[in-house]
């Protein structure tokens, strides 16, 4: 068998591993948001009069909180799409 | 069954202008930004002191809630300046752009070169109004803060400001759309796999419609193309405004 083909495929599946491990950054994000949203709910039901404020900075805080969560995703994105590896052999 | 998962096409080509490209997402931008223009001299036509149209109102009511959000998240001072308009057009041009995809059109915010050029835009204004605020000196001197060995992590995060915020807004849209195909592409092959069970000719043509691709994604681009789409545009706009009313205010 061809090695550099071996090599392709093994890169090529590789990349797709990496990319299902970096999304395990998307756990991070989801029990920080969920955090924010019970306090925010918690806030809520103490003074439901500020729920307008609340709701939008806990909005901000939540998209804030996102971008590690995105940072997996670009990695996953471009270890599938864009394949910076396969051009090594 | 066939994903189709790609960037933005390309259109014309030109060779000539050193390899200029006229893509989707420029295109798209275009009819984004004539349909806004259009919105904008329908809606101001025929104003009057006394609103008698309900569009005047409507009008009115954009600018005031627009002028309102600046005052409460840069301060007094910024409630007439060119910043009102500034963060009304960013907000409409990003919520059009990424509610182009609800017409089945390419989402423009779904290609990073947009919304990094934006970015880059508010970077470059917060950079303004530092030097504007501290002077020249001063701009320089937050670097080393609060102890000089700190420079390299500050400039870190200074870079880190207008990445994050465009990797936010590409990553939110992209995503959405990449689902989005995703579970097209999966409830397609799922009615095809169960409608296949059928005997005979019944199945074979019943397989060839995606009955199961009916419905459901309508939930997921309610949330995807239209929360998150509206919610983006208003979180760039409240960062924008948060860090160029932190530049300003800092040394006070």
């Amino acid at each position: 068998m061809d090695t550099s083909i071996l090599a392709k495929a093994i890169v090529c599946g590789c990349s797709a591993l990496g990319a299902g491990v970096s999304m395990i950054g998307g756990l991070g994000p989801g029990i920080g948001e969920g955090y924010a949203v019970g306090k925010a709910l918690e806030s809520i039901a103490r003074q439901p009069e500020l729920k307008g404020t609340i709701t939008t900075t806990m909005f901000m805080g939540c998209a804030v909180a996102e971008t590690t969560g995105l940072y997996s995703l670009i990695i996953a994105l471009l270890l599938l799409f864009v394949n910076p590896f396969t051009g090594l052999f | 069954m066939d994903i189709d998962i790609s960037g933005a096409r390309i259109l014309i080509q030109i060779p000539e202008l050193g390899g200029f490209m006229l893509t989707e997402t420029v295109v798209v931008t275009w009819v984004v930004m004539l349909v806004l223009v259009l919105c904008c001299r329908f809606m101001t036509k025929n104003l009057q002191v006394h609103p008698t149209q309900k569009r005047q109102i409507v009008a009115e009511w954009l600018v005031t809630s627009v002028r309102d959000l600046v005052q409460t998240n840069m301060g007094a001072r910024y409630a007439d300046t060119w910043y009102v308009p500034f963060i009304g057009a960013m907000f409409a041009l990003s919520a059009g752009c990424s509610l182009s995809s609800l017409v089945g059109a390419y989402a423009p915010t779904s290609d990073l070169s947009t919304v990094l050029g934006w970015a880059l835009f508010v970077f470059a204004l917060i950079t303004w109004t530092k030097i504007k605020t501290n002077g020249l000196r001063g701009y320089l001197r937050d670097f080393t803060t609060p102890i000089p060995i700190m420079t390299p992590f500050n400039i870190i995060g200074e870079i880190a400001t207008p990445v994050s915020m465009a990797f936010r807004h590409f990553g939110n849209i992209a995503s959405g759309s990449v689902i989005t195909a995703l579970v097209y592409g999966a409830l397609t092959a799922l009615s095809g796999l169960i409608l296949g069970l059928l005997p005979g000719a019944a199945g074979e043509l019943l397989s060839q419609i995606p009955v199961f691709s009916f419905g459901l994604p309508a939930i997921l681009s309610l949330y995807f193309d239209f929360f998150s789409s509206v919610l983006q545009a208003f979180i760039f706009c409240m960062l924008t405004m948060m860090y160029v009313g932190g530049a300003a205010s800092t040394g006070e």
